[in-house]
C-alpha cells in the first residue's frame, strides 16, 4: 500500500512507525512536545508517546546531543532535533569530538547509535540563520554518517535507516521540500540504504551530481538540454558519508562528463571531494574538467533580490552543463 | 548556601581499610605515572590527581556496578574503583593494545559501558550533557540507579556545565555532580575566573542543593555523597558537591606551576588526605603498623605487576589507526 505524502509527513511518519516498533527510539530537542515542532515533525508524537519519550528540551543544543550520546550508551536510539540546521553550531563539540570519537577511542567496544535531525536549507527567505547547509563539516569529521534526502520517499526511508544505524547520523532535511516535495510513499518498512545514490534520470552525454534541493532545478535543466539533444544523468546521492562512489563512476564511465550541483558554498564543498575522488581514480575516462555550481562563498541573505543571486537554479545548471558539453 | 545535610554511616574496620588501601593505590598509581613521565618512558601528556584522591575514594566507594560515572582528566582513580584493572589502566597509559582504547588515546578518553563508565574527551564539562542523558535513561526506567559526574571548578564555566546542570534540575535526574575545585583552571586561579567563592552557588540557579565540603577528608566525602545518593536514588533529584582540593602537581606534568607559591602547596600538602585519614584509622585502632605494611605491599605489587604487564604488552597493531570509527 502507498499513499501520497509529504516529505514532511513522510518524516513524521518514520518517526511514529519507528517508536512503535522500538520502544528504545525516543525524540528530543526544542519544541518537539505538545506543540509538534517548530515545522511539525514531530506532530501527534507527544501524544501518543508521552512526556518520557516526545522530551522538550530547554535552548541548548549541547545538552540535546550530549543528552542523546548518553542515552544511546544505555542502548537507546535517540532522534534529537535541532530546530534549524544553523543551531547544530551550538551542538558542534558534542558531535564532532564526543559523538564521532567515541567508537574509537573506545577500542571499538561501543557505539552511538544517535540521529541528529537538521532543518536545512534556503530559498525560503530566511536569512542568514535559517538558511545554512552545513553538511560538509560533518562529512569532514570521521565517525560521522551523514544524509540529505530529496523525496518524500527517501526522507522516510533514510530516516528509518538512520535510526537503526549503530553511528551517528547527521540528516539533513531541506525545509525546501518539506510541504513542496510530494510522492507516494509506502506504508511500513521501506528502508533506503545509507551510502546508496539513486539515479533519477539516464543520460550518456554528462553526469549531474546532486542531493537534497538542488535535484528538482537539475532535472528541470536536464529536461530542457534533453531538447537540443544532450542527455544528463542525474545522480541524486542521498547520502553524503559515505557516498555512493560506484554510482558516480559508472556514470562517469559513461558519460566522461561531471557536474556536480550543490547548495552549500563552493569551498571544500561536497563538490570539492567528488571532483577530487573523479580526478584521482577516473582521470583518464574523462574528456572535461569536473565543474562545480554551487552557492558562491558567501552568507544567506534575507532579501529575496540577493537570495536568487546565490542560489543555484535551472539556468545556472543549464549554462554549466553546455560548456560542460562543448568540451 | 543550605547546611551540609548530615547523613549517618557505619562503616566497618575493612571497609575502612579498603578505603584507605584505595587512597593509597591511587596516590601510588600516579606517583609512579608521574617518575614515568620524567623517565620518558610515557611520553602522551599525563594529568595527576596527586592531593585530590579523598573526593575519588569518598565518592566512588560503594557504588553500585549499575551506577555509572563520568570521571574527568584526573579521576583515574574513579576506573580503578568501578572495576578496571590496574594493569589495564597502566596498559592504557603507555598506549598498548591491552589499553581500553587499544592505543587510540591515553589518560582517561575511554569507557567501559558494562561498568558503568564513561570516558570523556579533552573538553572539559562535556561529560556533563551525557551523565544528564544516561540519568534520564535510569529515570526512564524508573531504577533507583545514580550517575555521579565530575567537573573542576574550571569546567563550570562552561555552557556544558550550566546546560546540564539546568536539564538535570528541571528533570529530577537522580545525578550528583561532584566539583573537584583544585583553585587553578590550569594556571588560572578561581577569583579571575568567577566572581563567588563557592561553585556549591551555582546549584542554587537550577533548583537543587549544593554543599562545600573539605575535599580532602575522605569521610567528609562519602558522608556528604551519602546523602546524596540516598536523594537520587529515592527519586529527590540531582545534588552538586563541591569538593574543596588542591593539586600538589602541575596541570599536566609538564607544567611547572610557577604561577603558585611554594607556601600555598605546602599549606595545602599540610592537609594531605592520606594521613589524616591514616590518624583517624590509627586513633580507633584500625590500622596499625602490620596492617599499614601489608597494604603498603600490596599497592606496590598491584603497581608493579601492572606495570610489568604494560611495558611488555604488545603496540597495537598499525593499521588499527583506521579501524573501530564506524560500527
Amino acid at each position: 500500500m502507498s499513499k501520497e505524502l509529504t516529505y514532511l509527513d513522510a518524516i513524521r511518519e518514520a518517526l511514529a512507525e519507528e517508536m512503535r516498533r522500538d520502544p528504545k527510539v525516543f525524540v528530543l530537542g526544542e519544541d518537539v512536545g505538545p506543540y509538534g515542532g517548530a515545522f511539525g515533525a514531530t506532530q501527534g508524537l507527544h501524544e501518543e508517546f508521552g512526556d518520557m519519550r516526545v522530551v522538550d528540551t530547554p535552548i541548548s543544543e549541547s545538552l540535546i546531543i550530549g543528552v542523546s550520546i548518553g542515552a544511546a550508551l544505555r542502548g537507546y536510539r535517540p532522534v534529537a532535533e535541532m530546530q534549524f540546521a544553523d543551531f547544530i553550531s551550538c551542538g558542534f563539540d558534542q558531535i564532532v569530538n564526543q559523538a564521532a570519537t567515541l567508537r574509537y577511542r573506545y577500542g571499538g567496544r561501543a557505539s552511538v547509535p544517535i540521529v541528529v535531525r537538521a532543518p536545512s536549507g534556503g530559498g525560503v527567505s530566511g536569512g542568514l540563520y535559517h538558511s545554512q547547509n552545513p553538511e560538509a563539516w560533518f562529512v569532514h569529521r570521521p565517525g560521522l554518517k551523514v544524509v540529505a534526502p530529496s523525496t518524500a520517499y527517501d526522507a522516510k526511508g533514510l530516516l528509518k535507516a538512520a535510526i537503526r544505524d549503530d553511528n551517528p547520523v547527521v540528516y539533513f532535511e531541506h525545509k525546501f521540500l518539506y510541504r513542496r516535495a510530494k510522492g507516494p510513499v509506502p506504508e511500513g518498512d521501506d528502508i533506503v540504504p545509507i551510502g546508496v545514490a539513486a539515479t533519477r534520470r539516464e543520460g550518456n552525454d554528462a553526469t549531474l551530481i546532486t542531493y537534497g534541493a538542488m535535484v528538482t532545478p537539475s532535472l528541470e535543466a536536464a529536461d530542457r538540454l534533453s531538447k537540443e539533444g544532450i542527455e544528463v544523468e542525474v545522480i541524486d546521492l542521498r547520502s553524503l558519508m559515505p557516498f555512493d562512489k560506484d554510482a558516480i563512476f559508472r556514470s562517469v564511465e559513461k558519460t566522461s562528463r561531471a557536474l556536480v550541483v550543490h547548495e552549500d558554498v563552493k569551498t571544500l564543498g561536497i563538490g570539492a571531494e567528488i571532483s577530487a575522488v573523479i580526478m584521482e581514480e577516473r582521470f583518464d575516462r574523462l574528456d572535461a574538467p569536473v565543474l562545480r555550481v554551487t552557492y558562491p562563498d558567501t552568507h544567506a541573505p534575507f532579501s529575496h533580490v540577493l537570495e536568487a543571486f546565490n542560489m543555484p537554479n535551472a539556468d545556472k545548471i543549464v549554462d554549466a552543463l553546455r560548456r560542460l558539453a562543448a568540451y | 548556601m543550605p547546611p551540609i545535610k548530615r547523613t549517618k554511616f557505619k562503616l566497618t574496620p575493612e571497609q575502612l581499610l579498603e578505603m584507605f588501601y584505595w587512597l593509597k593505590l591511587i596516590r601510588g598509581f600516579d606517583e609512579r605515572l608521574s617518575i614515568l613521565v620524567k623517565q620518558g618512558k610515557v611520553r602522551s601528556g599525563v594529568y595527576t590527581g596527586i592531593g585530590q584522591e579523598a573526593i575519588i575514594v569518598g565518592t566512588c566507594y560503594g557504588l553500585r556496578q549499575e551506577d555509572y560515572i563520568c570521571p574527568l582528566h584526573r579521576d583515574l582513580g574513579s576506573f580503578l574503583m568501578k572495576g578496571v584493572e590496574t594493569r589495564v589502566m597502566m596498559a592504557q597509559m603507555f598506549a598498548k593494545e591491552t589499553g581500553l582504547s587499544k592505543g587510540r588515546d591515553s589518560a582517561l578518553h575511554s569507557g567501559v559501558s558494562e561498568l558503568g563508565i564513561f570516558g570523556n574527551t579533552s573538553m572539559l564539562g562535556a561529560n556533563l550533557p551525557v551523565a544528564a542523558g544516561i540519568a534520564f535513561t535510569f529515570k526512564m526506567e524508573k531504577t533507583d540507579n545514580v550517575v555521579v559526574a565530575y567537573f573542576g571548578e574550571g569546567a563550570s564555566n562552561t555552557g556544558d556545565f550550566h546546560e546540564a546542570l539546568n536539564f538535570a534540575g528541571v528533570h529530577q535526574l537522580p545525578v550528583i555532580f561532584i566539583c573537584e575545585n583544585n583553585q587553578y583552571a590550569y594556571s588560572v586561579p578561581l577569583e579571575k575566573s568567577m566572581a563567588i567563592d563557592d561553585v556549591a552557588i551555582r546549584a542554587e540557579g537550577y533548583g537543587f542543593d549544593g554543599v562545600a565540603i573539605n575535599g580532602n577528608d575522605v569521610l567528609a566525602v562519602y558522608q556528604a555523597t551519602q546523602g546524596a545518593l540516598a536523594r537520587a536514588r529515592g527519586g529527590e533529584g540531582p545534588t552538586l558537591i563541591e569538593c574543596k582540593t588542591y593539586r600538589w602537581h602541575g596541570h599536566s606534568e609538564h607544567d611547572k606551576a610557577f604561577y603558585r607559591t611554594d607556601e600555598e602547596l605546602a599549606m595545602w600538602k599540610s592537609r594531605d588526605p592520606i594521613p589524616t585519614f591514616t590518624t583517624y584509622l590509627r586513633a580507633r585502632h584500625v590500622l596499625d603498623d602490620e596492617k599499614q605494611k601489608g597494604i603498603d605491599a600490596r599497592v606496590a605489587a598491584t603497581i608493579d605487576e601492572a606495570l610489568e604487564f604494560a611495558m611488555s604488552s604488545p603496540d597495537p597493531t598499525a593499521e588499527d589507526a583506521v579501524t573501530d570509527l564506524y560500527a
